[in-house]
């Protein structure tokens, strides 16, 4: 561990020194995020979330929580234990909670059924510490084993479309001082927020790259960030309230962004900015 | 019945038919969405409040609520609709209760670069920022820009420094919703988010000559 520490850091140094490189150049924008398009090309090989993977597929198979059990046993929807795949048909509704869950509250579910671990104590956690580090790990574990899969979500479900509606309805809702909904940025195509690149997360193609590359490595941060964790950030800087961890409507907007996003080709772990 | 009147008999009914068929159609498209009561709890069971962001952001306004339904703001009735959510946000517009429409341009810049406060992460006391770079070109220099909003490089250069622009431009920073409904640009009088004197310097960003977005 001592070692892999090491070497992210050396990573995340050679990193930083990169994008320190590529933004002193006096280059016009469009240009700029070429040149991180190809940066990241360029490291896609070494992406961190390898750590997380690593420690994920581990806390996966030993037994854990009070109850001592591993997660072996956990549905996630192609049956019990079968994780090849699972993340793309994610979210989906699950008889047994009677809810569509997406990943996380599907894992929270597991966790909690299976190895005793309260869900409560997982959404009051900060994010990247305690119970959400391991949930966090086990997250990229899971969706590093959908990398390449075509994304194929459900609507048959009457839950299941009616999630999707309401995260329509959800992603259109404007709210807070600063009126914002999550269309004000990604509604359109070709946007940017200074040199960031927005999906338009109402079509298929900017719901690819959107839902299809989280959770990513986010080398600003120097963190894994799973998709409730993105989503949370956009709610913040959205000025919006603090969304609950694996609450309805961060589910009803993952299933409205995979819906629109089916057929594309999963690339998570992501790597990003 | 002669068959001509048949003829006749079934093309009344037929227009009867496609006025009533254009009639229910219209209502389809032009009515604002209901309220859902599920779709109400999902919104008030999946937040909590966090440091200074409150549940009540999520409760909307006029404004909000109109600009989240964008079928109806597309729609001819929805046309209608904004002008008078138009009207309602030029209606607050406070001119400058010292006169001064133009302030230091420095300032302006500094305003326009953060992008800071509000969320839940910030405190009550952080600055605002305008974060106007987030969405427009401003000063040329700065590369790292938005296009979310049109570029204001040359801002004033363009457009000239009449009372008729400086006005707009006043009325526009305090309240964009005053001229397009569903603008996307925050209303930063309205929410307080900026007071007189940041805007007057946002002000002179765009419209004082010496500003070098209007060289």
């Amino acid at each position: 561990m001592g070692i892999a520490m090491t070497f992210s850091d050396s990573l995340r140094q050679y990193f930083f020194l990169t994008l320190l490189l590529i933004f002193s150049r006096t280059i016009y924008a469009q240009s700029a995020a070429d040149d991180i398009a190809k940066y990241r090309e360029m490291i896609a090989d070494g992406n961190p979330s390898e750590l997380y993977e690593m420690s994920g597929e581990e806390l996966w198979k030993k037994p854990g929580g009070p109850k001592q059990v591993s997660l072996e046993k956990c549905d996630l929807g192609l049956g019990p234990g079968v994780v090849e795949g699972a993340a793309a048909q994610l979210p989906k509704y699950f008889k047994d909670t009677n809810r569509v869950q997406d990943l996380e509250s599907r894992l929270m579910t597991c966790m909690e059924k299976l190895q005793g671990i309260p869900s409560q104590s997982i959404i009051d956690a900060k994010f990247g510490e305690g119970p959400k580090k391991d949930m966090d790990a086990i997250v990229a574990y899971v969706v590093t084993h959908s990398k390449g899969k075509k994304i194929n979500v459900s609507t048959a479900n009457p839950k299941e479309k009616a999630m999707y509606e309401m995260g329509k309805r959800a992603f259109y809702y404007e709210g807070g001082p600063f009126d914002f909904s999550c269309a004000s940025c990604h509604g359109s195509n070709g946007k940017r927020i200074r040199l960031q690149d927005l999906p338009n997360l109402t079509t298929h193609d900017g719901a690819v790259a959107g839902w299809g590359s989280w959770p990513a490595y986010r080398v600003s941060s120097g963190q894994f960030w799973t998709m409730q964790q993105r989503l949370n950030d956009c709610f913040r800087q959205q000025r919006f309230p603090y969304p609950i961890y694996g609450s309805d409507v961060t589910i009803a907007l993952s299933m409205y962004m995979a819906k629109n996003a089916n057929g594309g080709i999963i690339q998570t772990p992501g790597l990003k900015r | 019945m002669s068959p001509l009147s048949i003829k006749l008999f079934k093309r009344q009914i037929l227009t009867a038919s496609l006025i009533l068929g254009l009639g229910f159609l219209s209502n389809v498209t032009v009515a604002q969405q209901k309220s859902d009561p599920q779709f109400e709890k999902m919104m008030k069971d999946s937040f909590r409040a966090q440091g200074i962001a409150g549940l009540d952001r999520i409760d909307q306004d006029a404004t909000q609520k109109f600009c989240s339904d964008p079928l109806y703001v597309a729609s001819p009735a929805g046309a209608k609709k904004a002008i008078e959510i138009q009207k309602l946000n030029m209606s607050e517009i406070a001119q400058p209760s010292d006169g001064k429409y133009i302030g230091d341009w420095k300032s302006g810049e500094a305003i326009a670069q953060s992008g800071r406060g509000a969320t839940w992460s910030d405190s009550a006391t952080t600055p605002i920022g305008g974060g106007c770079y987030n969405c427009h070109q401003i000063d040329q220099k700065e590369i790292s820009y938005g296009n979310i909003g049109p570029s204001l490089w040359n801002y004033g250069k363009n457009r000239g420094y009449s009372q008729e622009i400086i006005t707009y431009t006043w009325n526009r920073i305090n309240n964009s919703k005053a001229y397009n409904a569903c603008s996307n640009m925050p209303r930063f009088a309205h929410f307080k988010l900026l007071n007189e004197k940041q805007i007057q310097d946002l002000m002179a960003l765009l419209l004082d000559p010496q500003s070098p977005v209007n060289q």
